[in-house]
C-alpha cells in the first residue's frame, strides 16, 4: 500500500480523480455521453478532443524539459504552421481536395520540423541557454506567422481539413486518435529505443553521460526537433478548428500550460526522469479545470487566476519536499543556505 | 603536542567533534593558531582539514568542543559571525565578483559614503591604499575578471585586510599560479605575518609548506595527529604521519606484481608529453596489455588531471598519444572509447553514476551509449550483462531494479567498474577505486583489478593509498606538484623507499 | 627569506589608453553598440525617408509613446542583473492600469488610487520574490505564476476597457511644448524612474549588492552581503515599476483595458538585452536599457512610417534579440577559453 502511495503517478492521478469526482457531483451530466448521428458526444469527449493540441505540444515539452532546457516558441510554431497550411489551401485553386490538404498538412509540418532544428541548432551547437534561446522563435514567430497570412485572419473553406479538428471516426473525434497516436508514437520512441533512457542520463547527469560516450547533442539536437514538429501538427488541429489562422491566437500562452502539465505530471524542471503517462495526466487535469471553470461561468479571460493558484500550490509542494529532505540531511550545517554554498560531503567522507 | 606555549594564541579551539551521517569527520581535535604565524594544516583526502576551517569559519556548526578567538569564547551561527570575529578566508576559487572592479572587491559592503551616496574616488582611493600595503599595484578601476587568478588572490587578501582580519585563511591558494606568483604571493604573506595576523596555509604542495610556514599541524582520518615546528618535522616523518602506516586486512593479499610483461609489442597506451598549461606539465607514461601501471603521489599532485587528458575528458594542448603503435586523436571521451580505452573518475557521484536511474541502467549505459540511442540494447544480452557483473563485483544489494543513487560507495563503485567492463575495453583508467569504500569492498575490486590485467587488461590505476599500489602495479609513476617526477619497477621499491621519493626527489630539469 | 615585503611592487605596464579602458569598462561595450545601432537607425531613417523623420513631434513621441516600456524597463534591469527574470510585468501593468480606471470611475480620489495600484503592483512582485528566495522556484516559473495572477486580476476588475475622466491623472498627459518639441508629465515620471535607478545601481550599496549577486552569488553571500533581502527586493521594485507602468499606460491613452501588455514582458526582455544588460546576469545598465527602449521605439515608429505591416516588428525585435545573444555567448566563450 505504502509503495501506492509512493509511485510518481498516484498524486497526479489522485488529482484528476478528485477534478472528476467534483465536477460529476456538482453536475451529474459530467458524465453523460450522447450519440447524436454517429458521433458521442458529452462534456468528457470534449475534454478529450479540446485538449489534442496542449496534448501533442506537452509531449514535446516533456522531451525537452528532461534534457534540462525547455521550448517556450511552440505557441510560435502552432501560429507558423496554421499559417503556412491554410494559406496553401487558400491560395489553391482545389481547396476542398484531398491532395491539396495533404499537402498544406505536410508541408505545415515540415515548416515546424524547421524552426525545431533551429531551436536544437541554437541549443545544442551553440549552447544558448534553452530560455533564451526559445523566446526569440516566441518573438518573431507570431510576426512570421502574421506575415504569412498577410496581416489577416485567412479564412478557409475545406472540409477535408475541418475533419482534422472537428471530425469523428467510430463515434470518437478525430483529434483524440491523434493525440492517441503521438502518445504511443513518442512511447515507444522513447521506451523502445534506448532515446528515454540516454536522454534521461543526459538531463540527470550531463557530466557522467558525456564521460560515459553518450552523444549529448544529438539527443538534445532531436528533443528540440520533436517539440517542433508535435507543435506544428497541433498548430494544424487549432487552425482546423475554426478554419481560421489567426496568427495572435493560436497557441496563445499554451507553453506555460504546456510546462505546466509536464510539472503536474511529476517530470522535474530541472531535467531527468520523465514520465509520458504523467505528462498526459497532466493535460488531462488542466483541460479539466478549464472546462470545470467554464462551467462556474467564470469568464474566461479570468481563467488565468485560477491556473496562477495551481501552479504556486504545485510548485510549493514540490518545494516543501526539496525543503523537508533538505532539512533533515542539513541538521548540521550552521547556515541552512542549500543553494548558496555547496557543502562538500565527499570531502568529509 | 604544544611546544612552546609562550605566546597566546589567536586562535584556540578544543576537543573539536564534528559528525555526518554515517561518518565522524572530526573527533576530538585541537588546534591553535598564534598571531604572526604561517602554520600550514595538511592531511590527505577525508582527513578533515577541509571540515576544520569549516568550522572555524562558520559554516559547520560543532558537535563538541569550544572555539576561542582572541581570548572570546565564540559560537559561529553563520559565516558573517567569524567574519565579524576577525577570521577572513581566500578561497581556491577566489569568492570575489568578476564582473566588479578591483577596487569594489576590496571595499565591497565597506565603500565610504556620503549620506547613503557612495564615494567612488574614496572608495578606489581607500583601495589603492589596501593594496599598496600589501605592495601590489594595479589599476583599481579594471575589472577583476581583467586580471589573472594570482592578483584576484591579492585583491582577496586585500579584501580581508579591510575587514581588519586577525587569522587569514588561505585555503589552495597556490593551485593555479606559477612560479613567480607563488613567490610574490609569499612575499604578501610574509608582510601580512609582520603585521600580527595569523595565517592558516592549506596546500598540498610540499615544497612550499616548508617554504612559508612556520608550524604543521597534521589530521589524519578525523584525528589530530600532531602540531610541530615546521623546522623540526623532516619530510619523511610529515608524509609519513599523512599517510599512516594503516592496518591492512589487505596485506595477506600477496603482492600480485610479480609477473612477467610482454614489452615487445607496442604498449597498449603511451602518452608523450601530455600536458596542459596551468593544470600539468607534459609527462610521459605507457601501459602494456595485461600490465597494471600505478600512479602515486599525494593529493594535487597532478594524477587525475594526467589521466582526464588521457581519456580526452579534457583537451590536452601538448603531447601526442598513440594506441598501439598509431597515432591517435583523443579529444572527447567518444574517441577514447572508440580506442577501447575505459575511465573510472574519482568522483563517482559527481561524474560517475547517474543517481537517478537504475543500477541495470547505469551497468548498461557504457554499452547503449557505444551502440547508438537507435538500438536499444537487446533485453537477453542486457539481462545477461547485468546479472554477470553483479554477480562478478559483489554488488550488494544484488538488486538491479534500484535506483543507484541509494547504493553505498563501494557498490557505487563496482556497478561504475561494471559499466566499463562491459564494453571490454583494452586498457582501463581506474582513478581512486577504492577511496571511501568498506574494506570488503576494497578487497573485492583489488582482486577483480589483478584478476583483469592477469587477462590482458591494461590499468592506469590511482589511488592515495600507496600501500595498494605497489601491490597491485607493475611500474609506478610518481607525480608530485603538477608533474612527473619519475617511475619505478613496484618490485624495486617498498612503502618507505616510495614515501621518501615522493618528499624527496629532485625536481627534474624543471626550474 | 626573512624579509617582510620582499615581493616586487606589481607593476602594470605602461598600457595603452585602449587597454586601461578596456580593462575597466568592457562591460559598457555592448551599450556603446546599442547606442551606435540607435544613432545609425535614426539617421538612416533621416535619410531614407528625406528629412521627414527626425522631427520635434518624432522624437517626442518617441519618448513618450514608450513611457511604460521605459518604467519597466528600469525595473527590469534590476531583476536581470542579479540573474533572475520577471515574465509578469506586462500583465501586472495591465492589472493596475484597469484597476486604476476603474477605481476612479467609482469615485475613489486619485490620492488613495495611485498609492493602491503600485501597492498592488509591489505586492505582486513581492510574491515573485518570495517564491524564488524562500521557496527555490526558479524565477522564470515564479514569475510566470505573477502573469498568470495579473492577468486574470485584470480581468476580474473589469472585463472591457475604463476610460478616465479624473482630471488630476488625465493632467498626466498635458504637453509641456518646449519650441517644437513637447513633453508630457508621464515623461518626467519616466525619466525620472530611469535617473532614480541609474542612481541607485551606480551609487548605494544596495545596487552594487544586485550586481554582486549577479557576478556570482556565492561570492556575495561569503562576503557578508545580504543576498536574501536583495534579491526579494528586486523583485518588488519591478512590481513597483510595472504598477507604475500602469500608471502611465493609463493616463498617457486616457484609458485602462485588461488586454494591455499582452507580451510586453518580451519586448522589454529584449529592449534590456539589447541596452547591453546580460542575461546570465552581473552586467548592464539602467541607461544603457533607455537607449535598447529607445532602439525598439525607433524601429516600431520607422516601421509605421514605412507603412509596413506591425508584425515586422515582432520580426525584426526578435532577429535583433537574437544576434545580441548570439555575440554575447561568442564573447562570454572566448572570454572562458582566455582563462
Amino acid at each position: 500500500m505504502k509503495k501506492l502511495f509512493k509511485h510518481r503517478l498516484t498524486w497526479p492521478v489522485a488529482a484528476l480523480a478528485a477534478l472528476v469526482v467534483i465536477n460529476t457531483i456538482a453536475r451529474p451530466q459530467f458524465l453523460s455521453l450522447t450519440v447524436k448521428e454517429n458521433q458521442l458526444y458529452g462534456p468528457l469527449v470534449t475534454i478529450l478532443r479540446d485538449s489534442a493540441p496542449l496534448m501533442l505540444v506537452a509531449l514535446g515539452m516533456t522531451l525537452v524539459i528532461a534534457t534540462r532546457g525547455i521550448d517556450l516558441s511552440v505557441g510560435a510554431v502552432m501560429a507558423v504552421s496554421g499559417a503556412v497550411s491554410l494559406t496553401i489551401i487558400a491560395r489553391s485553386e482545389a481547396p476542398g481536395s484531398f491532395a491539396t490538404v495533404a499537402i498544406a498538412v505536410i508541408v505545415g509540418i515540415l515548416v515546424a520540423l524547421v524552426l525545431g532544428v533551429w531551436n536544437g541548432f541554437l541549443v545544442s551547437v551553440l549552447g544558448i541557454q534553452p530560455i533564451i534561446a526559445t523566446l526569440v522563435l516566441m518573438l518573431a514567430g507570431r510576426g512570421v506567422a502574421l506575415l504569412i497570412t498577410g496581416g489577416a485572419i485567412t479564412t478557409v473553406v475545406s472540409p477535408p481539413y475541418k475533419w482534422i479538428a472537428a471530425g469523428y471516426i467510430a463515434y470518437l473525434p478525430v483529434a483524440m486518435f491523434i493525440s492517441i497516436a503521438a502518445i504511443v508514437a513518442v512511447a515507444l520512441f522513447e521506451r523502445r529505443t534506448a532515446l528515454g533512457v540516454l536522454t534521461e542520463a543526459v538531463g540527470i547527469n550531463p557530466e557522467a553521460s558525456r564521460l560515459a560516450g553518450v552523444r549529448s547533442r544529438s539527443i538534445i539536437w532531436g528533443a528540440y526537433i520533436v517539440s517542433g514538429v508535435l507543435a506544428g501538427v497541433a498548430g494544424i488541429i487549432f487552425a482546423g478548428r475554426t478554419m481560421a489562422a489567426d496568427a495572435n491566437a493560436a497557441g496563445f500562452m499554451i507553453e506555460l500550460y504546456a510546462i505546466l502539465a509536464v510539472v503536474l505530471g511529476g517530470t522535474s524542471l530541472m531535467g531527468g526522469k520523465f514520465s509520458i503517462a504523467g505528462t498526459v495526466i497532466g493535460v488531462l487535469i488542466i483541460q479539466t479545470l478549464d472546462s470545470t471553470i467554464l462551467f462556474l461561468g467564470v469568464p474566461s479571460a479570468q481563467k488565468p487566476l485560477f491556473f496562477a493558484i495551481v501552479v504556486v500550490i504545485v510548485v510549493l509542494i514540490q518545494s516543501t519536499r526539496v525543503h523537508d529532505f533538505g532539512r533533515s540531511v542539513g541538521q548540521r550545517f550552521a547556515r541552512k543556505e542549500p543553494t548558496d554554498i555547496r557543502i562538500d560531503e565527499e570531502v568529509a567522507a | 603536542m604544544h611546544t612552546d606555549t609562550a605566546v597566546q594564541p589567536i586562535v584556540d579551539m578544543t576537543g573539536i567533534t564534528i559528525r555526518f551521517p554515517g561518518v565522524l569527520a572530526l573527533n576530538n581535535v585541537d588546534f591553535s593558531l598564534r598571531p604572526g604565524e604561517v602554520h600550514a594544516l595538511m592531511g590527505e583526502n577525508g582527513a578533515g582539514k577541509s571540515t576544520l576551517i569549516k568550522a572555524l569559519t562558520g559554516v559547520y556548526s560543532i558537535d563538541a568542543g569550544t572555539i576561542f578567538v582572541g581570548g572570546r569564547h565564540e559560537a559561529f551561527a553563520t559565516t558573517a559571525d567569524a567574519q565579524r570575529a576577525g577570521i577572513s578566508t581566500v578561497y581556491q576559487e577566489v569568492n570575489l565578483c568578476p564582473n566588479l572592479s578591483v577596487g569594489e572587491n576590496v571595499m565591497l559592503g565597506h565603500e565610504p559614503r556620503t549620506g547613503g551616496r557612495i564615494d567612488w574616488k574614496a572608495a578606489h582611493a581607500r583601495a589603492s591604499e589596501h593594496l599598496a600595503a600589501l605592495g601590489v599595484d594595479v589599476d583599481p578601476r579594471a575589472e577583476l575578471s581583467s586580471h589573472s587568478i594570482a592578483i584576484q588572490q591579492l585583491v582577496a587578501i586585500a579584501r580581508a585586510m579591510v575587514l581588519d582580519a586577525k587569522v587569514l585563511i588561505l585555503d589552495e591558494p597556490t593551485s593555479s599560479l606559477d612560479r613567480s606568483e607563488v613567490e610574490r604571493l609569499f612575499g604578501v604573506i610574509r608582510g601580512v605575518k609582520a603585521t600580527g595576523v595569523a595565517v592558516l596555509f592549506v596546500s598540498h604542495f610540499l615544497d612550499q609548506v616548508y617554504e612559508i610556514s612556520d608550524r604543521i599541524t597534521v589530521l589524519r582520518n578525523g584525528n589530530l595527529i600532531g602540531d610541530y615546528p615546521t623546522a623540526e618535522l623532516p619530510r619523511e616523518q610529515l608524509v609519513s604521519k599523512m599517510i599512516g602506516r594503516e592496518l591492512e586486512d589487505l596485506a595477506a593479499l600477496a603482492r600480485t606484481a610479480e609477473r612477467t610483461i610482454d614489452r615487445d609489442s607496442a604498449p597498449v597506451l603511451k602518452a608523450e608529453g601530455l600536458g596542459k598549461r596551468g593544470i600539468v606539465e607534459p609527462a610521459d607514461i605507457d601501459v602494456y596489455e595485461g600490465e597494471v601501471v600505478g600512479i602515486a603521489g599525494l593529493l594535487g599532485s597532478g594524477r587525475t588531471e594526467l589521466v582526464r587528458l588521457l581519456y580526452g575528458a579534457d583537451r590536452a594542448d601538448s603531447g601526442t598519444v598513440s594506441v598501439h603503435g598509431a597515432l591517435a586523436k583523443i579529444h572527447a571521451p567518444r574517441h577514447a572509447i572508440d580506442h577501447r580505452i575505459a575511465f573510472s573518475s574519482e568522483d563517482r557521484r559527481g561524474e560517475g553514476i547517474v543517481a537517478d536511474l537504475t543500477v541495470a541502467e547505469n551497468i548498461v549505459l557504457g554499452i547503449q551509449a557505444r551502440q547508438g540511442w537507435a538500438r536499444r540494447v537487446r533485453p537477453s544480452v542486457h539481462d545477461a550483462v547485468v546479472a554477470e557483473y553483479m554477480e562478478a563485483l559483489d554488488v550488494r544489494p544484488a538488486n538491479p531494479a534500484m535506483v543507484a543513487g541509494n547504493l553505498s560507495g563501494g557498490n557505487q563503485q563496482k556497478v561504475l567498474l561494471a559499466r566499463w567492463l562491459a564494453t571490454a575495453p583494452e586498457l582501463i583508467i581506474l582513478d581512486e577505486p577504492t577511496r571511501g569504500i568498506d574494506v570488503g569492498a576494497k578487497a573485492d575490486i583489488q582482486r577483480k583489478v589483478a584478476e583483469l590485467a592477469e587477462q590482458g587488461l591494461g590499468v592506469v590505476f590511482i589511488s592515495s593509498e600507496l600501500e595498494e599500489v605497489l601491490r597491485i602495479a607493475q611500474r609506478v609513476v610518481v607525480m608530485r606538484d603538477r608533474r612527473r617526477i619519475g617511475e619505478f619497477v613496484s618490485q624495486d621499491i617498498d612503502l618507505d623507499g616510495l614515501i621518501d621519493y615522493i618528499a624527496n626527489a629532485e625536481r627534474g630539469n624543471v626550474a | 627569506m626573512t624579509t617582510t615585503i620582499d615581493a616586487p611592487l606589481t607593476h602594470t605596464e605602461t598600457r595603452s589608453w585602449y587597454q586601461v579602458f578596456m580593462s575597466r569598462h568592457a562591460s559598457l561595450v555592448p551599450t556603446f553598440a546599442a547606442v551606435a545601432i540607435l544613432m545609425l537607425l535614426l539617421a538612416g531613417a533621416e535619410a531614407f525617408l528625406r528629412g521627414d523623420f527626425i522631427t520635434p513631434g518624432t522624437m517626442s513621441a518617441l519618448l513618450l509613446d514608450n513611457g511604460p516600456l521605459l518604467v519597466m524597463a528600469v525595473g527590469m534591469t534590476f531583476v536581470i542583473v542579479t540573474g533572475g527574470i520577471d515574465l509578469s510585468v506586462g500583465s501586472v501593468m495591465a492589472f493596475t492600469g484597469i484597476l486604476l480606471a476603474t477605481m476612479l470611475s467609482n469615485g475613489v480620489s486619485a490620492a488613495v488610487a495611485i498609492p493602491v495600484i503600485l501597492i498592488g503592483g509591489a505586492l505582486i512582485g513581492l510574491l515573485i520574490g518570495v517564491l524564488v528566495q524562500y521557496f527555490d522556484v526558479q524565477p522564470f516559473i515564479a514569475s510566470l505564476a505573477g502573469l498568470f495572477l495579473a492577468r486574470g486580476l485584470a480581468f476580474l476588475v473589469n472585463l472591457s476597457s475604463v476610460r478616465v475622466e479624473n482630471d488630476a491623472v488625465l493632467w498626466l498627459r498635458t504637453r509641456w511644448y518646449v519650441g517644437d518639441f513637447y513633453i508630457t508629465p508621464t515623461g518626467v515620471i519616466a525619466l525620472l524612474v530611469v535617473a532614480l535607478g541609474a542612481f541607485v545601481m551606480q551609487f548605494t550599496r544596495f545596487g552594487r549588492t544586485i550586481y554582486a549577486i549577479g557576478g556570482n552569488v556565492q561570492s556575495a553571500h561569503l562576503m557578508g552581503l545580504n543576498v536574501a533581502r536583495t534579491r526579494l527586493l528586486v523583485y518588488v521594485i519591478s512590481g513597483l515599476c510595472a504598477g507604475l507602468a500602469g500608471l502611465v499606460l493609463t493616463a498617457y491613452s486616457g484609458a485602462g483595458y485588461p488586454r494591455n501588455g499582452i507580451g510586453t514582458e518580451l519586448d522589454v526582455i529584449a529592449a534590456v538585452v539589447i541596452g547591453g544588460t546580460l542575461l546570465t546576469g552581473g552586467r548592464g545598465y539602467v541607461l544603457g536599457s533607455m537607449v535598447g527602449v529607445f532602439v525598439y521605439g525607433t524601429i516600431k515608429t520607422i516601421i509605421s512610417f514605412l507603412g509596413a505591416e506591425q508584425s515586422w516588428m515582432q520580426i525584426i525585435v526578435g532577429g535583433l534579440l537574437l544576434l545580441f545573444i548570439v555575440v554575447q555567448r561568442v564573447i562570454v566563450a572566448r572570454a572562458d577559453r582566455r582563462e
